[in-house]
């Protein structure tokens, strides 16, 4: 396709917008600017790793520049670079941005709104304490969202396929389903006999919802001549429901559990703020207590990369798993 | 339930190694079925009385005005649908639900997008249990239809035409008696649909297979089928019973042809 869209009218291939050489070469010419504006002009005000965050901002730049001068040819991660380094350019300047209006002119109140360097030392001198908050916010999200999942998904192909528990649940699913997952929170935490199974509930619950509603709905949507079809082949029920009615729905069940998701992060967080005394929601928690902003701050970054990471690692598993379908949204 | 689904074969020793053997077609009986869709307001009647009868072997075109229940009807004899009155029965026994000796081949290919082109033909053999057994016989009915070369790839890599063929050979894998046709080649464009026409004739011959072709196409009627029932517009009876015993392959141009075709013409026109 791109192939086509580069040759014109009369043959001649055009060029490409920018030289990807170049591209990577500003943006490594970015990063170095970065390195000097962190080093040079004193601090205002006692930061450690000034200088260790200069170095990597200059070490960036200089992989960078190697990138651009190395031929592009098929090297793909080479390619990926100069791809971004527009970017990249960008994110330089913001850096910077932040740079002058914390460290370098303090435009902004300073214990409220940490400079760069202080973000890295975060990581350097906490990231055992990071690290196991990380640890037990995925584990409490991966044991409730798998129960939520399983159960939303099994609940939501019962109300699809059977007339009967459609009549049953449905209204309990009216009623209860549109209820906020943390509305529950305060019940949930003396109800059950521990912080960790309240919020696991919680999370389960969260999930549930919209897997349940959106795989019901899938199933619900099958073509009617899928099954004419496979009972004039000789289909019985189990294989109606397991083959057919299943697959079919399943582009559905994706949207559910990337819904699910979404809200599970959200009560896993609160949840964590309120009653668990542990993962990344706690660390948040803990660090405004003690008024330890720069934590706040990474602690949001790192927030921020493990959803992203667990939404891209759920668009991943859809895309082997519906390879069948055209025009997926691409994450 | 599976062992009977597979007739005997009619003479082994005269089929080429590798080719599934012929299978025996099914005789078929119609004796005055009504049907009626369940409408909110009051019944829509589709077929008022239609009765008659198949030989095994023989291939009839059943030819209407769109719309005129025909489709139901092949419905009910796939067993989808039971009629509201009447008998249908299938070598002297009645029908009850669907059944793998009859396959039902749609005007959509309706094959399963998340399926592979051997995933859709196995569907037979998976549905009964027997995917093991008849991976063989899968590929068979690929080649049968010419498409062996397309084993992996996915529906929506098909032109209308292949994705059709697809279906034909998901329908033969379990070597119907009764092959039941749906408009099989109504959305096809007409050079696909001629040379598909000419295959449906071989395969015919080839299988031995009862075949019920749906259609409002009279010359497709005139090129395939060794009768013809006409039907009324909705309900549906059977205004003519023609029988067209040309030898293949058929000609558009014979004189006899173009002269069916004009009183056939004549027919529904005053329908």
């Amino acid at each position: 396709m791109s192939d086509i869209a580069l040759v014109r009218a009369d043959g001649a291939v055009r060029r490409p917008a920018f030289l990807p050489a170049l591209a990577s070469v500003a943006a490594a010419a970015a990063w170095i600017g970065l390195s000097a504006l962190v080093a040079l002009p004193p601090d205002l005000g006692d930061f450690g790793f000034t200088r260790e965050l200069a170095i990597g901002f200059a070490g960036f730049g200089a992989l960078l520049l190697a990138a651009g001068f190395l031929h592009p040819g098929e090297a793909g991660l080479v390619r990926r670079i100069q791809g971004w380094s527009p970017w990249l350019v960008v994110l330089a300047g913001l850096l910077g941005l932040w740079e002058l209006a914390t460290a370098k002119r303090a435009w902004l109140p300073m214990p409220f709104f940490p400079p760069p360097q202080a973000i890295l030392e975060v990581f350097v001198e906490d990231y055992a304490r990071l690290a196991d908050s990380v640890w037990h916010s995925l584990r409490l999200l991966a044991g409730g969202y798998a129960l939520g999942a399983l159960a939303g998904f099994t609940l939501g192909v019962a109300i699809g396929w059977s007339r009967n528990v459609g009549y049953w649940v449905h209204p309990v699913l009216r009623f209860v389903g549109p209820l906020p997952a943390t509305a529950w929170l305060p019940l949930a935490f003396f109800v059950f006999p521990s912080s960790g199974a309240a919020s696991t509930f919680l999370v389960a619950l969260a999930t549930g919802f919209p897997v349940t509603v959106l795989t019901w709905s899938g199933i619900a949507g099958v073509n009617k001549a899928y099954y004419d079809v496979a009972r004039t082949l000789g289909a019985r029920e189990g294989f109606l429901i397991l083959k057919v009615a299943i697959p079919a729905a399943l582009p559905h069940v994706f949207v559910g559990l990337f819904m699910g998701l979404g809200s599970s992060f959200a009560v896993l967080v609160v949840a964590e703020m309120l009653g668990v005394k542990a993962g990344l929601g706690w660390y948040l928690q803990w660090a405004q207590g003690w008024a330890a902003y720069a934590n706040m701050y990474a602690a949001l970054a790192v927030m921020a990369l493990a959803c992203s990471g667990l939404i891209t690692l759920l668009f991943r598993v859809r895309d082997r798993l519906l390879s069948w379908q055209k025009g997926l949204v691409q994450w | 339930m599976v062992a009977g689904l597979i007739a005997p074969s009619r003479a082994p020793d005269s089929v080429p190694a590798g080719v599934p053997a012929p299978v025996r077609g099914a005789a078929l009986s119609l004796r005055d079925v009504h049907h009626a869709f369940a409408l909110r307001k009051a019944p829509l009647p589709v077929l008022d009385g239609v009765s008659f009868d198949v030989e095994p072997g023989a291939f009839v075109a059943l030819l209407g005005p769109s719309g005129c229940g025909k489709s139901t009807l092949l419905r009910l004899v796939a067993g989808l649908e039971p009629p509201n009155e009447g008998r249908i029965a299938v070598d002297g026994a009645p029908l009850r639900g669907p059944h793998p000796s009859r396959g039902l081949v749609f005007q959509d290919p309706t094959l399963y997008p998340w399926r592979s082109v051997i995933g859709n033909v196995a569907v037979g053999p998976e549905a009964r249990g027997r995917a093991r057994a008849e991976s063989g016989r899968v590929e068979e009915a690929l080649a049968l239809v010419g498409l062996s070369g397309f084993s992996d790839a996915f529906p929506h890599q098909l032109s209308g035409g292949m994705a059709q063929r697809v279906a034909l050979a998901r329908a033969l894998v379990n070597a119907p008696p009764l092959l039941l046709l749906d408009e099989p080649l109504g959305k096809l464009d007409s050079l696909t649909r001629l040379t598909m026409q000419a295959e449906l004739v071989r395969l015919w011959q080839d299988k031995g297979f009862t075949a019920l072709l749906v259609t409002h196409d009279v010359e497709e009627a005139l090129m395939l089928a060794q009768r013809i029932l006409v039907f009324s517009d909705r309900p549906a009876r059977i205004r003519a019973d023609i029988a067209c015993d040309r030898p293949y392959p058929r000609h558009r141009e014979d004189p006899g042809v173009v002269a069916d075709r004009r009183a056939i013409l004549d027919l529904l026109g005053t329908a």
